[in-house]
Parts: structure tokens; C-alpha cells; sequence
């Protein structure tokens, strides 16, 4: 459906995006996932036709965006991340505007706005200027706009920006109900819970490069641990965390210290966690809370990058 | 065609669904218009003007002084009051007065003196009326300087040929020609003659006025009066200020609204909404095309709403060719799309190209003559006028209006709008960034 081979975009001498490849097929979702100034709009705006790059090609059904009046075109929707809406217009006019963008007028235009307005549970709000809307309701309108066509593939640039976590649920339904119906879904974020919940497939791009391109199961092969056993000490002071490494199932051991929390990292949880537990009691460290956790895509990016996903710039 | 027309519409939608600034934009160019049409001749061209102040310091206290003061407060167009010299020194130093005139002692006997042999009495000259002037009104002081000259020669004339000191001037001027014998005879005996006969013309008079046959002569005076006519589009047409004002702030409004074309496209490239554009099929000419005719149908609503007011309110008529102002009408708005397209090619951030494109816009409404006439420009600038639009663009609505002219008057003024149009758009289509880098 959507390949992206080698894409490749600079300013001058920064260089926004570095030889990024991927593809999606029908009913898949992509999560772009970065910090901030990772090269995740650039790639979208190449996808979207908007940037030519450098060097690379989008393929949308095996063809290359030739002109601005190519049909292929209408295979793509996007909701950028900034609102794209008319805030003195209503509801509806806008829909009304961005449908005859795409030639649709009468009953289909018609049609195409009442269900766009349905999906987004904004039906009763349509005739309702848009500067009356709350933050929620115009991301989700910014999204009914990019539906109207019917396209194929939607291309989403951090669509929950600044939103309620009520509207951002909201939103998630509306594109698990567009990803039921087979539409391919390009979805940038910064937010590792988001890329977590809806995509198939992540692709992890920082300083314009593609560090990694994956399920979320295959990414977190990736870690040299699979599970943490966080044990919260009762007298965490003088502890030296480097001890444990000395146990053959111990990949890793760090501690928290205003907490106190030992973090000890495992591949296999049910051997490696009684072995660390007796360690403890054998060299007399008590604790009061023991839990385990799976790492995530946090922690998939502090691993390939060194850095934290949400402090990156 | 449906995209293409979905754009204007949304672009006229979002001009009339700001009420407020729909009619502040209407309403501001009305006000001003109104009120430089007033100032400009206002309906017939005979609007009041305000009288120019003048002071009078009278140093002499003689009949020819207060002859002559009385002839310049009788002028419609002077406010004269009587002053002491400091204090018209100090009114004309803080604006208060535009001149003062001082009348200096023995005026009225040297003048006498000097209308017949070109020096006072004692030969030394004709004697000097002092002048006090503001130099930030020169133009008020050319007509003060020949409401003076006349009446200081009605004044003056009159004393001399009527009057009580004119006549002791005239007996003392035959005694001292028939006593010079320096004097050739011929000249001696003509000046006598002229002497004699003013000297018997006014014993005469004074006959008939004891028995009041006549009435004493006013002196000299101006041996022509002017009969004034204004050339409109026809004799029976009154020339009407508010044509050219509703004209002038029409352009000047309009291409302000061009300008906020520019700004908001520049601002709609730095916005989601244009990605969302861009990713429709919709070619690029589309998307300027649609705003071109947006912005022209928007510049034309605004000039047919002044002009419509004008009308109503002031008389104004289009006097000319229907057809030639609709189509100078229809150029300039063209002319102004395109111009605020090019604001929006040529502007880097929004900021900048606001404070450049305002200073373009003032120079070009200025150079036009939408402010004042450009025949107050010296000639050079006069010559510059013809390079910048607004200037054709007043030509062609004064032309269609007031001045009642033909189509093919209207000509080249949309000749030369098309011509800025092409100009601006190529400018425009050439150097526009398309991508949102």
C-alpha cells in the first residue's frame, strides 16, 4: 500500500531526515515514534507530497506522487498537527470547504460530512462555529476533515497534542474504528503509551535517523533484559548494586536511591526471581515490596539511544 | 471548477462572517472620504473655507491707515484685528496669527508721496509696510501679500486724489514743479496740467458734495474683476470634492485589504491548514487563482459600497463612461489581488513584511493622489507618479466621475492596472515558496 524507500531531507547543513524506509500495507497501523525534532513531520510532509526530498521515494499503490494534481492524491488523508480549521466557520462549512477540495458536492458531499461528523460523535455540534469548540472536539473535527474523501492511507501528525485524556480515549476509538475498516494508519508521536496501544508496527526515528523499525514484541528483543524485578528495600543505604551482578541470572541491577528501590533485570522471571530473593535474605537485606514489570518502549529508546524518549531534543 | 469555487467562497465567507471588521473596514474609508471631500470643495466646490488671521499694528494713526485697514477687514478672506508689535510678534511666533502687517509712521504722507515721484518726501524711497509672517504658512502669505497690494493702492490712491492730504500733497507737488527749473518746459508743463486738472477735479467734487449731486470716487482700483468657471464633465455640472476623496480613500482602503491578503497567506503557509491544502490535488494557480479572484471581488464590493454611499449622501455621479469605471474599478482590484500576492511571495516572516508592505502601500496611496492632489508634487516626483499604480488608478476613477470623461479615457489607466497586475502576479507565482520548510 505505502512504501517509503530511503528518505532523505536537509536544511542547509542540518540534515531532517536520513535515509528512512519503511512500508505499511492495508488495515496496518505505523507508529512514527521520536522526540520532538526527530524528522517525524518532515517524513510525513514528504509522504503527504507536501516536501520533496532530497533523494528517496514514496510509492502509494506502487506510484510516485508526480504533480500536485495527481490523482494519487486522493489515496491520502492527513490531520496535521497543528489545527487545520476555519475557527469562524461552522462545523459543517468546514467539512462543506474541504470535501469541494476534493470535488465532492450534493448528496456526497453530503453523505461523506454526516458520516465524518458520526465517527466523531460531533453530529449535534455541526452547525456550531468552530472557536466554540473545546480543545478535544476540534481534534476531533481536525480529524473528521481529513476523512471525507474516503482515502486509503491517513496520515496522522501527533493528533492528540494538548488534548483531555477523555478526548485522546475518544480519538483512539475513532482510529481503532478506521483501522477496522482496513485503512492504513501513519501515526506520529512522541507518546510511547499511544504507539503502544494502536500500532502494528513502530518505527523509531531520532536525529533523522531510523534507529529502529519493528512489532513491539520484536523491539523489546532488542533489550538485554525481558523482565525487572523492582524490590523496594528497607534499608537501601550502603547497598551496592553491583553485588548481584555476581548471580548468573542477573543481566542488569541498578539503585534507586531516593526510593530505594533495587531494579534487577532478568531474562527468565520465573528462575531468576527466587535466586535474587534468597540472595538478599542470605546477605541479610529485608524488603517490604517485591513487583515485577515488563520493559517498554521508554525503555527501548533509552537502550538504543542512551537518552530518554520524553527528555530527547 | 468545484474546488475553484469552493475557495473563493470560503474566502468570501471568511471576510463577511467578521461583521465588526466588515463594517469598521466600510465604515473608516467613509469617515475620512467624507471628510476630505469637505476639505477638498465638498458638493459644488464652494465649501467655506476658514479666513486666514491676520493683525494690524497702525503706527501712523493716518486716514490712509485706517482707509487701508479697513479695506483688508472688509477682505472675505482675512480675520483682521488690531495689534501692538510685540504682541503680533509673539501671535505670529506661536501660530496664532498667520501674518501681522505693521504700518509704520508717515505711511500714509511717504505713500502719497511716493504713488507720484516714486520716493517720500524727502526723496529717500518709497516708504516699506512691515510684514510678520509664520513660514509654515507660505501659501496663506502669497495671498495676504495681494489682498494687500490692492488695497493699499485703493487706499492710497484714494487719499490721494479725494482726500484731505492728497490734496496738500498735490498743492505741494504743483509748487515744487513750478518752481524747479531744472525740470524741461515740456515736462513742467504736463506735470502742471496733470496737477492742475486733479487739483480742480477735487475742488469740483467738493461742490458737489456740499450739494450732494455725487458721491466722492473710491480711488483706484483693479481695472479687471475675474469671472470665474470650474470645467467639469459640463457647464451645468458642479464640480464635487467627495468624487475625488471617496476615489482617493477607496484605493488607499482597498490596497490596505490587499495587503491583509498577503499577510494572512503568509500566515496560512506557517499553518496546518495549508499542509491540508497542499495535499489536496489542487494545482498551485488554482490556489492562487482562487485568492486573486477572492481578493478582487472583495476590493470591488468595498469601492461599490463607497461609492454607492457617495451617491446617496453626496451626489456623487459617475459622469463618464459606466463601462470605463467598471473596468478601472475591475483593474485595480486585480491589480491590488496580485499586489498582496506578491506581499506574500516576497515576505520572509509576518512581522517584517507587515511593517514593509505598510510603508509600500502608504508611498504608493501617497504618490497616487489619493492623499492630496499631485499637482502640490514638484515636477520631478510628478514624473515619478507615473510608475506607481495608485496614480493610474485615480486617474481613471477622477476621470470616470467628476471629470466626465469617455471610455477611451479610461484606456490606459487599465492598461497600465493589468499591466501591474501581470507584473505582481509573475513576481508573485515566481518567487512564492511552496513548501512549508
Amino acid at each position: 500500500m505505502l512504501e517509503v524507500n530511503g528518505l532523505t531531507k536537509s536544511y542547509g547543513k542540518l540534515t531532517a531526515v536520513s535515509g528512512v524506509s519503511f512500508r505499511a500495507d492495508r488495515g496496518e497501523t505505523i507508529g512514527l515514534l521520536g522526540p520532538n525534532g526527530a524528522g517525524k513531520t518532515t517524513t510525513v510532509s514528504i509522504i503527504a507530497g507536501l516536501l520533496r526530498p532530497d533523494s528517496g521515494e514514496v510509492l502509494i499503490e506502487g506510484k510516485r506522487v508526480q504533480s500536485d494534481t495527481d490523482p494519487v492524491k486522493l489515496q491520502i488523508g492527513i490531520v496535521p498537527q497543528d489545527m487545520a480549521l476555519y475557527e469562524q466557520l461552522t462545523a459543517h462549512d468546514n467539512l462543506t470547504f474541504f470535501a469541494a477540495l476534493y470535488s465532492l458536492a450534493g448528496a456526497k458531499a453530503k453523505q461523506a460530512i454526516d458520516d465524518a461528523l458520526n465517527l466523531v460523535a460531533l453530529s449535534d455540534r455541526a452547525g456550531d462555529k468552530v472557536k466554540t469548540f473545546s480543545g478535544g472536539m476540534k481534534r476531533r473535527l481536525n480529524l473528521a476533515a481529513a476523512l471525507l474523501h474516503d482515502p486509503q492511507i491517513l496520515l496522522l501528525d501527533e493528533p492528540t497534542v494538548g488534548v483531555d485524556p477523555q478526548s485522546r480515549n475518544a480519538i483512539f476509538d475513532n482510529l481503532e474504528t478506521l483501522k477496522k475498516r482496513g485503512k492504513t494508519l501513519i501515526y506520529t508521536t512522541h507518546y510511547m503509551e499511544e504507539a503502544e496501544r494502536l500500532c502494528d508496527r513502530i518505527v523509531i526515528i531520532d536525529h533523522g535517523k531510523m534507529i529502529a523499525n519493528d512489532t513491539l514484541q520484536g523491539l523489546h528483543k532488542l533489550l538485554p533484559v525481558t523482565n525487572i524485578i523492582a524490590i523496594a528495600l528497607d534499608h537501601p543505604d550502603g547497598f551496592k548494586p553491583e553485588q548481584i551482578l555476581t548471580l548468573a541470572e542477573v543481566k542488569s541491577a541498578a539503585l534507586e536511591q531516593d526510593q530505594g528501590t533495587l531494579r534487577v533485570g532478568v531474562h527468565d522471571l520465573s528462575r531468576g526471581a527466587p535466586v535474587v530473593l534468597r540472595w538478599l535474605a542470605e546477605n541479610g537485606h529485608s524488603y517490604h515490596h517485591v513487583s515485577s514489570e515488563q520493559p517498554n518502549l521508554e525503555t527501548v529508546f533509552l537502550t538504543l539511544t542512551g537518552r530518554s524518549l520524553r527528555d530527547s531534543k | 471548477m468545484i474546488p475553484f469555487l469552493a475557495l473563493i467562497r470560503k474566502d468570501l465567507k471568511l471576510f463577511f462572517n467578521d461583521r465588526k471588521a466588515v463594517i469598521v473596514g466600510l465604515l473608516v474609508p467613509i469617515l475620512l472620504a467624507s471628510f476630505f471631500g469637505y476639505l477638498f470643495g465638498g458638493q459644488g466646490g464652494n465649501a467655506e473655507t476658514s479666513k486666514v488671521p491676520v493683525l494690524v499694528i497702525d503706527q501712523d494713526g493716518s486716514d490712509i491707515s485706517r482707509s487701508l485697514i479697513a479695506q483688508l477687514a472688509g477682505d472675505k478672506y482675512l480675520d483682521v484685528k488690531p495689534s501692538t508689535l510685540d504682541a503680533a510678534r509673539e501671535a505670529v511666533r506661536k501660530g496664532k496669527a498667520t501674518a501681522a502687517i505693521v504700518i509704520p509712521k508717515d505711511f500714509g504722507k511717504d505713500a502719497g508721496h511716493a504713488l507720484f515721484s516714486g520716493a517720500n518726501e524727502t526723496g529717500a524711497g518709497k516708504p516699506e509696510l512691515g510684514l510678520l509672517y509664520d513660514p509654515s504658512h507660505n501659501t496663506e502669505l502669497g495671498m495676504v501679500k495681494g489682498i494687500l497690494s490692492g488695497a493699499v493702492m485703493q487706499a492710497v490712491s484714494k487719499e490721494m486724489f479725494t482726500g484731505r492730504s492728497g490734496r496738500e500733497v498735490v498743492d505741494e507737488s504743483l509748487a515744487r514743479v513750478q518752481n524747479d527749473t531744472h525740470l524741461p518746459a515740456e515736462d513742467r508743463k504736463a506735470l502742471r496740467d496733470l496737477l492742475g486738472g486733479v487739483r480742480e477735479l477735487n475742488e469740483r467734487r467738493d461742490r458737489e458734495g456740499a450739494s450732494g449731486q455725487t458721491e466722492l470716487s473710491g480711488g483706484l482700483t483693479m481695472p479687471y474683476e475675474t469671472r470665474e468657471e470650474a470645467i467639469t464633465s459640463g457647464r451645468d455640472v458642479q464640480y464635487n470634492g467627495y468624487a475625488h476623496a471617496f476615489g482617493g480613500m477607496g484605493v488607499q482602503f482597498i490596497l490596505f485589504m490587499g495587503l491583509d491578503v498577503g499577510i494572512a497567506l503568509l500566515t496560512l503557509r506557517q499553518s496546518g491548514l495549508w499542509q491540508r491544502l497542499r495535499a489536496a490535488p489542487l494545482s498551485r494557480t488554482m490556489l492562487l487563482g482562487s485568492r486573486t479572484v477572492s481578493a478582487s471581488v472583495i476590493a470591488g464590493f468595498i469601492l461599490l459600497v463607497l461609492f454607492s454611499f457617495a451617491r446617496v449622501v453626496f451626489g456623487v455621479r459617475i459622469l463618464g463612461s459606466f463601462a470605463g469605471f467598471v473596468g478601472v474599478c475591475a483593474a485595480f482590484s486585480l491589480m491590488t489581488a496580485a499586489f498582496g500576492l506578491m506581499v506574500a511571495a516576497l515576505g520572509e516572516t509576518v512581522e517584517a513584511t507587515r511593517g514593509y508592505a505598510i510603508m509600500a502601500t502608504l508611498i504608493m496611496v501617497m504618490l497616487g493622489g489619493a492623499w492630496v492632489p499631485t499637482f502640490v508634487f514638484p515636477a520631478w516626483l510628478r514624473k515619478l507618479t507615473v510608475v506607481v499604480p495608485t496614480r493610474w488608478a485615480m486617474d481613471g476613477l477622477d476621470g470616470m466621475t467628476w471629470r466626465g470623461l469617455g471610455f477611451s479615457s479610461a484606456i490606459v489607466p487599465i492598461g497600465v492596472l493589468l499591466a501591474f497586475t501581470l507584473l505582481f502576479g509573475a513576481v508573485a507565482v515566481m518567487r512564492f515558496r511552496w513548501s512549508t520548510e
